[in-house]
């Protein structure tokens, strides 16, 4: 009984407590803040795993010295280290490893050790209880190549070609490293030469063979090849071949410029090669570099990253393309989304009668927005592609067939495409907005004498034009990540050219494009050097967060400047 | 405030004065047999029959929901707006029937301004708001729009508190300032009609006094019908008055005669604060 009653009391004694504590809406708070924390960590946390993964890529590391023994044997290995983990020693026992420690774990490294040529593969797991002494020599040299990966090594001699070789052993390392970055310098200026004469004059004239045949297969089509038009054609393809054979013997020559100039180095195991210097892209000493000197080097790798095509089934060199080709591609589709959007967007809202066909017609817009992405690539490649862009070779490039111009993915297919896909978060977005606008206003531009269209241009559409903006912002934002309907309509692994380049029409819109989302998928999941492509995998997802929110924050700030101009009437 | 009162004292003498002489003004608008059905069960007006003098003020009054701000609509034809409205009868504005199958809307708007409850300036400058009405029209001449925009913000008395900053948002505006604005921007396109659907209700006394005043200086060439729940306003501003009750006209009488003797029971007890 006794016991009850204390229980009683205590009960009574906690209840008003906690109950009270309840009624304050204290706990509610707390979860708020709970979840908001939860989710800028999680923000946070991937963006700096992105980060830290990707940007660390183009730190030029220093570069280790080590002598390995195990089972008696020892050589000697040179290279970076990517990465340190500690595994169970009865994981690599089982493996057939014989070890000399007893504890439980192991220290095991990934060393990069590069010269693929050489030594077959670049990467390498080493358990650290075989390293002996670990060393930085300074004059240990870093070589980035257009093949092969990168080459670690001591600099022996360097060959110019027609003058006498400059050895370390007779000129000293100083003056052999600065002849040798001389040379590298002289033959990346020929390199940028030829690039430029390739992409540019032999581009353009290739452009113009390939336009000259399509006027001819066109003339023959409609029966108008006679000889004088022949004569014409032909006289004006000898000239262009003149003019491509006066390049190519350009070429020549500055390609028999370089291609004889070497570099001889010492391997960590004492061979010593000679390389051509034509391969290098740029040699540095990591271990004798400072702080600033490094930073530096980091910068102009990062840049090279950016503004660089990729190299190498793109493991190496930069992410350009794809990055130009998502911008071009996002900017494309806004093109054509927005007015499209406004303009169903108005009819739905302004002009349909509010009855069951504008009920359904909006339940349908707003369903699309959950159709999975792919589904439109499949719609997009059926309808866009193989349909409307054969139709459109029939008609307007018969010259050209079989090959097809339209009839295969591009880039106006894959932005159509991406345009309808955001459509109805534009639609949504344009009605909300329009809906939001007070009746008062649209009847103060009626009672001057307005007519609803004249309104609906000098009121209405001005008032809307931020939600507008909100819903260019979601289709931005969904369209620059969207990569599985791409893959069907345009999107490729490697595109020799740009689809904005300075050859008439200029905006090639039939050309396949590189995109920051695919590269991303196939340098992690298609590359054939996974170890060596996985830090330029968290660089591009990083590059291509950075880009969408570039993108957003632009939009973002002009909806803002129009929200501020035509901020509704609320007071 | 005092000198405000005065004002108001000496206006409503003026305006017993003016009245009085039963001038028999022309007749500007006429209703005969108007009915208004918003859809097939609702009727929101019932055999309207009612003249409206040119160049006086008409006030519409009755309690909330009697369908004085319908009527009002009917007026500038604001009710075609709405989904489903229907109307009988004729309304006649200058012996043309605006109901007629050949009436341009917009044209007849251009004819009828309107002034609404709330303040609805658009967003854009002062001085756009004032040239709305012309632009439309299709006048872009820079000379003609200074004149116009000056000589509507000065009729409107507003002329000289915005005078240095006409490109400025109109939004910036107090809500008084911005219910002159949208006057000015109605007289800007020289309507002979003006409605004014309770303009100062959502004002401060202040500024409630300005409307007022206001309203007395532009019937000297407007032809002014105001719906208003204030019958103090009523009185202040009026000639001629309505009063309405469930979507019929009670009385219609000279301001005067309404307020002071009425002839219907309804119309006393509403006056006298009885109901409504």
């Amino acid at each position: 009984m006794n016991k009850m009653i204390d229980e009683q009391e205590l009960h009574n004694d906690q209840a008003p407590g906690v109950k009270a504590w309840l009624r304050s809406g204290d706990p509610l708070i707390w979860l708020n803040g709970a979840a908001v924390s939860v989710c800028v960590i999680a923000v946070v946390g991937l963006l700096l795993l992105l980060a830290v993964r990707g940007l660390s890529h183009f730190w030029p590391a220093d570069v280790l010295a080590v002598t390995v023994s195990y089972q008696g044997q020892s050589r000697e290995l040179l290279g970076e280290v990517v990465e340190e983990v500690e595994v169970s020693g009865g994981q690599l026992r089982e493996a057939g490893f014989e070890l000399q420690g007893s504890g439980p774990f192991f220290q095991r490294t990934l060393l990069k050790q590069g010269n693929r040529d050489f030594l077959g593969t670049d990467f390498t797991w080493l358990i650290d209880e075989q390293f002996g002494a670990r060393r930085f020599p300074a004059d240990l040299l870093v070589v980035e190549r257009l093949d092969w990966g990168n080459f670690y090594g001591y600099l022996r001699g360097v060959n110019r070609l027609g003058e006498a070789p400059i050895t370390v052993a007779e000129q000293g390392e100083a003056t052999t490293l600065a002849a040798l970055q001389t040379l590298i310098a002289d033959t990346v200026a020929v390199r940028e030469e030829i690039d430029h004469i390739e992409q540019g004059a032999i581009g353009t004239i290739n452009y113009d063979l390939e336009r000259l045949r399509l006027r001819e297969r066109g003339l023959e089509l409609e029966g108008r090849l006679d000889a004088l038009a022949q004569a014409e054609l032909a006289s004006e393809r000898a000239e262009l071949e003149l003019r491509f054979r006066e390049l190519q013997d350009q070429l020549y020559v500055l390609y028999d410029s370089i291609k004889d100039h070497s570099y001889s180095a010492e391997l960590a195991d004492g061979r010593v090669v000679t390389l051509p210097i034509a391969k290098v892209v740029r040699a540095y000493q990591p271990n004798a570099m400072n702080v600033p000197a490094k930073m530096s080097m980091y910068g102009k790798r990062l840049w090279e990253f950016l503004s660089q095509p990729p190299r190498e089934a793109n493991t190496e060199g930069g992410i350009f393309p794809a990055m130009f080709g998502t911008v071009l591609m996002v900017i494309l589709m806004s093109i054509i989304v927005t007015p499209f959007g406004v303009v169903a967007a108005v009819y739905l809202r302004e002009y349909a009668s509010q009855g069951f066909v504008t009920r359904t017609i909006r339940v349908a817009v707003n369903n699309l927005a959950g159709v999975p992405s792919i589904v439109y690539g499949v719609f997009g490649l059926g309808f866009f592609v193989y349909f409307v862009g054969g139709e459109l070779d029939q008609l307007f490039f018969p010259a050209s067939l079989p090959r097809p111009t339209f009839g295969t993915p591009g880039l106006m297919w894959a932005s159509l495409t991406l345009a309808l896909l955001t459509l109805p978060v534009v639609i949504v977005a344009t009605e909300e907005g329009l809906a939001r606008i007070p009746s008062t206003v649209r009847e103060g531009s009626l009672a001057l004498g307005a007519t609803r269209a004249e309104t609906l241009w000098r009121v209405v559409l001005p008032m809307a034009s931020p939600a507008m903006m909100t819903g260019l912002i979601l289709a931005v934002a969904r369209a620059a990540g969207e990569v599985a309907p791409l893959m069907l309509v345009g999107v490729v692994k490697l595109a020799p050219t740009l689809p904005l380049d300075a050859n008439y029409p200029y905006l090639h819109l039939d050309q396949k494009f590189m995109h920051l989302g695919f590269h991303i998928y196939d340098v992690g999941f298609q590359s054939p050097n996974v170890e060596a492509a996985r830090p330029l995998v968290y660089a591009t997802a990083f590059l291509l967060v950075v880009i969408i929110a570039l993108l957003n924050l632009t939009a973002v700030s002009l909806r803002n400047r129009l929200r501020e101009r035509y901020k509704s009437l609320e007071h | 405030m005092q000198t405000h009162a005065l004002d108001i004292q000496a206006l409503k003498r003026d305006q017993t004065r003016s009245a009085s002489p039963a001038a028999p003004a022309a007749t500007s608008l006429r209703m005969e047999n108007l009915n208004l059905f918003y859809n097939q069960r609702s009727q929101a007006l019932f055999d309207i029959n009612l003249e409206i003098p040119r160049q006086r003020v008409t006030a519409f009054i009755g309690p909330s929901g009697c369908g004085k701000s319908s009527l009002l609509r009917c007026i500038n034809r604001m009710n075609d707006l709405v989904d489903g409205c229907r109307i009988e009868g004729r309304l006649l504005l200058d012996d043309e029937d605006i109901y007629d199958r050949r009436v341009d809307v917009a044209a007849l708007r251009r004819r009828v301004g309107m002034v609404f409850q709330k303040p609805n300036p658009f967003p854009k400058s002062i001085y756009e708001n004032v040239a709305y009405g012309l632009r439309i029209q299709g006048i872009n001449k820079k000379r003609v729009l200074d004149e116009v925009v000056e000589r509507s913000l000065r009729a409107a008395a507003l002329w000289d508190e915005v005078k240095d900053r006409l490109h400025e948002s109109a939004l910036s505006l107090s809500g008084g300032q911005q219910q002159r604005l949208v006057i000015a921007r109605t007289i800007a396109v020289e309507p002979e009609v003006l409605l004014l659907d309770e303009p100062a209700s959502a004002l401060d006394p202040i500024s409630t006094l300005k409307i007022e005043e206001l309203i007395y200086e532009l019937k000297a060439r407007y032809t002014i019908v105001i719906v208003t729940h204030n019958m103090q306003q009523a009185a202040r501003v009026s000639d001629m008055t309505a009063f309405m009750y469930m979507g019929k006209l009670i009385e219609y009488d000279d301001t005067d005669t309404l307020f002071t003797n009425p002839e219907q029971k309804q119309t006393e007890d509403y006056i006298t604060g009885r109901y409504g």
